[in-house]
């Protein structure tokens, strides 16, 4: 029906723009004639590291971050006969494909476009699960989750735990496309994740490309506790893999080291997980520092074990983020590794975060953290 | 700032023996990230940048009506004497009475008039400001698919009736507030046409300073420019409830569209408004999609002007700019009387897709686009009944339009070589403080100041 709702507000996702090189990142004057030169120095602030081809789960095939969401919600439906899908215009397949051909495939019962109306959809999702079925709501960007923030926090949160257990929305999952794209602004970029991490009783979980998209979102749905499942929108086209075409789950509270290493632990999460991976190469390369690079993918609750462990390793700790850093969740990742590991470290716990500032309108290239600022941070920590 | 650049352009320059040659501050920030960290303390840009120059005059205080786009184009400011045409003055129709479509209404005894008039004047002057935003989206298109405009933006064109209907019904010191699709809006609450392209293309010299961008543009009893559909609703109410406490006749117009007429704040608001019976003019421009959902697959009822239950509504035709004037007029009359507030639909139709990436074609058809072009189009429709009926020639429109497009052009000139803000405008207008206030940056080390 509408082929092009894919295309909707997307141009700032699309690889060639932003990722792959040729395009840029940042708006540049048209009046400069040195321009395009400089255009094409600088496309990305991150190179996108995609993932080993995984061989326990059976046969794989080419899928970008989308379609493996896709993958996912239709394993989901074709297995689980309860599920439903619903959001703004869902049913087209929703503003980033995700849901492209649900529709037409499982029904017009079963994938279905909800009014404008996060509070709703949230509250609707609820009763949805609560009833025994298994709800799959999408809001359109993380940006509008909040007219839903009552819903998550006051009606999903806290249902088990008031009603004694007896009632709960653990089938709940709540999909969100989340964080920078390139020139969002101020309501296309935000990444919320630390507003729901202060909110006991709901799981929040962000995958750093197509694999793990598929895995965690199919261990969200399963899982019996109300999930927000955050999507790198940016990663959407840009990040592509080899992806499981069967089901399969990747298991939530539980971080990923990605890459060993013994002088910095760094630990991150989505989009930023592509620029970690590149720091701990500069680091290697220009300092002969060895970095180890954590994926924390849960961010409530959150493995602190795989951290420390780590942390008591190496001695010192880098957290990044997009959001602004007083309050982000790399403040509660630093609190309780210094609690845990005050005597192994070497140099202060370090972030590299958001400005404190709204989301800008043309200064993205400068608020978000890159990996030069990163790089800063590594070379501060190692001469402590 | 622009001077900073060039200085620190020139010793990169050296230093790395290529040409860098920024312009603006985020190209010297990609010339920079190549050859130095820069958010070190001792990289000159963080730490040493000017304070901010002094702010642009604010909006100009906004022209009465009558003068409304006069005032903004000298160009066309005196068309009379600026236009040759064989015949004098004398011999245009000096007024015009129409027939205007019925208004369907809930909860009233009486809708607004059926006929309507028209001075040569006045019909002159919509055309020119409707042509003007017309002109204005159509260059945004432009820039938007040469990368100058980036981001996210939404057009108006096709729904230009309503924004001129309502402001010629309104006062200049009443209050509006809309949602994203705001640059219509903001043109006829007195902005300039430049002001607004430098806002688009997040210039220094934009409406917001460069810093709002398509979605968030204000003036003078303008409120924006909101980005969260439905949000700006409530906000409409308040405003609304300041016009009834300082007792000054003023109202407030609060616009949303059929999608956002969805959403549960606007209910709300209804409530609240209706329960201290607030001069607020509830308008859905029912444009008859929110992004790619048609209203029947939206809504339970498309009745956008019975939706406030028991507040009394009008369905206007959106396209015709005399039938929006006297149904803002009538529904201005009604809060203004103390009666509470009005709810109206205007049915209208956006040619462009949502925003920019929408094509705009894929969950309707393009006969539909062009049905509504050809038959309905609010700028055709005054020409028409201003031509058919004496009271322009066509010379006359034509050097109009063509004024307008140097307006255009001379806009965008501007737009296009304004420089960006100056980086610290990052953190700037964060809180309300005197002094200045410290930001924490990407890191602990990196701290900007933020004034207002
Ligand atoms: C709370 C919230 N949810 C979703 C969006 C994304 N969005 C932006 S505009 C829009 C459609 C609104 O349609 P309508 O109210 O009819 O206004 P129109 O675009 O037709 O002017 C949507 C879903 C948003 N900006 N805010
Ligand atoms: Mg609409």
């Amino acid at each position: 029906m509408m082929a092009a709702a894919a295309r909707f507000l997307i141009r700032g996702a699309n690889p060639k723009l932003s990722i792959s090189g040729g395009g840029t990142l940042l708006k540049l004057s048209p009046s400069c004639s040195s321009r395009t030169k400089t255009q094409r120095r600088h496309a990305a602030h991150f190179t996108y590291h995609p993932d080993p081809v995984p061989t326990q789960y059976g046969p794989t095939t080419k899928m970008n971050l989308f379609q493996s969401v896709t993958s996912a919600l239709d394993n989901t439906l074709a297995s689980d006969p309860t599920a439903v899908i619903f959001g703004e215009d869902v049913a087209f397949g929703g503003v980033f494909r995700c849901t492209v051909g649900l529709r037409d495939k499982y029904g017009k019962d079963r994938v279905f476009n909800t009014p404008l109306c996060e509070q709703g959809i949230v509250g609707f999702g609820i009763g949805v699960a609560v009833a025994g079925a298994t709800a799959i709501a999408e809001i359109q960007f993380a940006d509008y989750i909040y007219p839903a923030f009552d819903q998550i926090v006051n009606e999903a949160a806290k249902y088990r735990y008031r009603s004694g257990n007896l009632f709960d929305c653990g089938n709940l999952t709540i999909r969100a496309p989340w964080g920078c794209v390139g020139h969002g602004s101020l309501y296309h970029s935000q990444s919320p994740e630390a507003f729901f991490a202060h909110c006991p009783g709901i799981k929040v979980v962000i995958p750093r490309g197509p694999v793990q998209a598929k895995g965690l979102l199919l261990s969200c749905i399963a899982d019996q506790n109300p999930c927000i499942f955050f999507e790198p929108k940016i990663l959407y086209r840009a990040a592509v893999e080899q992806v499981p075409v069967e089901s399969y789950t990747i298991p939530l509270s539980q971080a990923e080291v990605l890459q060993e290493g013994s002088d910095i632990t760094m630990v991150a999460w989505g989009t930023q997980i592509h620029v970690m991976r590149e720091v701990a190469n500069m680091a290697q390369e220009k300092l002969g520092v060895s970095c180890e690079v954590i994926d924390l993918q849960t961010i409530l609750p959150w493995d602190v074990e795989t951290i420390c462990k780590s942390v008591v390793k190496t001695g010192r700790l880098l957290i990044s983020h997009e959001a602004p850093i007083t309050g982000g969740f790399a403040a509660e990742i630093s609190s309780t590794v210094q609690e845990e590991c005050f005597l192994n470290l070497e140099a202060p716990i370090s972030r590299v975060c958001g400005y404190d500032t709204p989301f800008p309108h043309i200064f993205e290239p400068f608020y978000i953290p890159d990996k030069w600022k990163c790089f800063e941070a590594i070379k501060k920590m190692i001469n402590y | 700032m622009q001077n900073m650049l060039t200085i620190i352009s020139n010793a990169l320059c050296r230093i790395t023996g290529r040409h860098a040659g920024a312009q603006t501050v985020s190209e010297l920030l990609i010339d920079l990230s190549e050859y130095v960290n820069i958010t070190s303390p001792t990289a000159p840009v963080m730490v040493t940048t000017e304070r901010q120059p002094p702010e642009p005059p604010p909006v100009s205080a906004r022209a009465p009506e009558a003068q409304l786009v006069s005032a903004q184009t000298d160009a066309v400011a005196r068309p009379g004497a600026r236009v040759v045409v064989s015949r004098s003055y004398a011999d245009f129709t000096p007024a015009m009475t129409f027939d205007i479509k019925k208004c369907d209404v809930h909860r009233l005894e009486e809708g607004p008039p059926l006929k309507a008039e028209l001075t040569r004047e006045q019909g002159l002057q919509y055309y020119r400001t409707m042509q003007t935003i017309r002109r204005m989206e159509l260059k945004a298109d432009q820039l938007y698919k040469q990368k100058i405009i980036r981001g996210f933006c939404h057009l108006y064109d096709g729904q230009e009736a309503c924004a001129m209907g309502i402001e010629a019904a309104i006062n200049p010191t009443d209050h509006l507030i809309t949602a994203y699709r705001a640059h219509g809006y903001t043109y006829t609450r007195g902005v300039a046409v430049k002001e607004i392209l430098a806002e688009l293309t997040g210039r220094k010299g934009g409406v917001a300073k460069g810093k709002g961008g398509s979605m968030h543009m204000y003036a003078p009893h303008f409120y924006g420019g909101n980005g969260i559909v439905g949000a700006q609703v409530p906000l409409g109410a308040g405003i609304a409830l300041a016009c009834q406490y300082q007792g000054n006749n003023q109202l407030c117009v609060t616009l949303y569209g059929d999608g956002a007429a969805n959403q549960g704040q606007l209910f709300e608001s209804f409530n609240m408004a209706a329960l201290w019976k607030l001069p607020c003019i509830f308008i859905c421009e029912n444009n008859k999609y929110g992004m790619g959902t048609s209203v029947e697959r939206a809504a339970a009822s498309t009745d956008y002007y019975k939706r406030g239950d028991y507040i009394p509504g009008l369905r206007v035709d959106g396209m015709d700019i005399l039938c929006v004037r006297e149904a803002t007029k009538f529904a201005a009359d009604h809060c203004r009387s103390g009666k509470g507030p009005i709810v109206m639909e205007l049915q209208t139709y956006r040619y462009h897709g949502h925003s920019m990436s929408d094509p705009g074609v894929s969950y309707r058809t393009r006969e539909e686009i062009q049905e509504v072009r050809s038959k309905s189009d609010p700028i055709s429709l005054l020409k028409e009944r201003m031509l058919s009926n004496n009271m322009a020639s066509v010379e006359e429109l034509k050097e109009i339009d063509v004024a307008i497009r140097k307006e255009v052009e001379e806009a965008t000139q501007y737009a296009t070589s304004d420089p960006e803000p100056p980086l610290d405008d990052l953190c700037n207008h964060i809180f309300a403080n005197s002094p200045p206030l410290e930001v924490r940056g990407t890191n602990p080390w990196v701290k900007l100041k933020s004034t207002s």
